[in-house]
């Protein structure tokens, strides 16, 4: 019925980048997916990609914080990336200020963010492409 | 003039609805943003008749024309179990759902007008409307 969002694993950040419609069913099992997997790996971080999301009601937002707030409670940190300015705006006008909400402009910016950063490794990767 | 009209019964139609109401608007030219306020407010009123009237209700969404401005109206209708004290219903913070209580009074912040009439045990309808 509901879609499942997939999270990907990149060393000790957790990846997920939203690209469907969120319904509330999926939006719950992600947040149960991403609180398992803090707990049975050593990840320490969590990157939550918006920015395929048109709208974010205050369901969706209490979804983000309540999963912000359990990560720190697993001592994982958690940073939402790339949300639309008006979908920011929105919440905003709506008084749903969400101060335990860390933010980045882009999942290059939240890395950075968490202490992660993306960049090529001098030399050549062996079994690297020639 | 235009006139649509969705079943609100379950999680998937309240994702519709705001699909519905983002097409109208863009067909209406409102702007990104107002777009956005409105699609953000349609989930929120749908979504309540999901979680508080079982599923029992419907959208309607028509342009409306008033003097030299257009704007959009969304008709929320359903048989639940109607809201006992709306002033109440109306306030930050207050949920009989354990939730935030952010979904109605927010709903209201996004929309030109909001207005509620519900009767206990017979319904709740609730009209909203944006001007471009
Ligand atoms: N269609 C409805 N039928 C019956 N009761 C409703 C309906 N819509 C809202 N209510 C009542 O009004 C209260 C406030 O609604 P509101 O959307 O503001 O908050 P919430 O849904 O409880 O929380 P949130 O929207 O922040 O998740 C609800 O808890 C519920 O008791
Ligand atoms: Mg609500």
């Amino acid at each position: 019925m509901s879609t499942t969002i997939p999270i990907l694993r990149l060393g000790p950040v957790l990846l997920i980048s939203v690209q469907v419609e969120l319904q509330d069913a999926t939006a719950e099992a992600l947040q149960q997916d991403i609180l398992e997997q803090l707990e049975q790996t050593d990840a320490d971080a969590v990157v939550i990609d918006i920015s395929g999301l048109d709208v974010v009601d205050s369901f969706i937002a209490r979804v983000l914080t309540d999963t912000a707030s359990m990560a720190r409670l697993l001592a994982a940190r958690c940073v939402i990336v790339g949300m639309k300015p008006e979908v920011a705006m929105v919440l905003l006008e709506m008084g749903l200020v969400l101060p335990e909400l860390e933010t980045a402009l882009d999942v290059r910016a939240g890395l950075l963010r968490l202490g992660y950063a993306l960049r090529r490794v001098a030399g050549e990767v062996e079994g690297g492409r020639a | 003039m235009t006139q649509h009209r969705v079943a609100i019964g379950n999680e998937q139609d309240v994702v519709a609805a705001r699909q519905l109401v983002r097409s109208v608007a863009a067909d209406e030219q409102f702007s990104l943003l107002a777009r956005t306020r409105l699609a953000t407010a349609v989930s929120e009123l749908a979504r309540n008749i999901v979680r508080y009237a079982g599923g029992s209700g419907q959208m309607e969404v028509e342009c409306v024309r008033e003097g030299g401005r257009s704007g959009i109206r969304c008709v929320f209708t359903d048989r639940g179990p109607g809201i006992a004290d709306v002033d109440l219903a109306m306030q930050e913070g207050f949920s009989t759902g354990r939730s935030l209580g952010q979904g109605l009074p927010g709903a209201r912040r996004l929309v030109d007008q909001l207005s509620i009439e519900s009767e206990v045990g017979v319904g709740t309808q609730i009209t909203i409307v944006a001007w471009r």
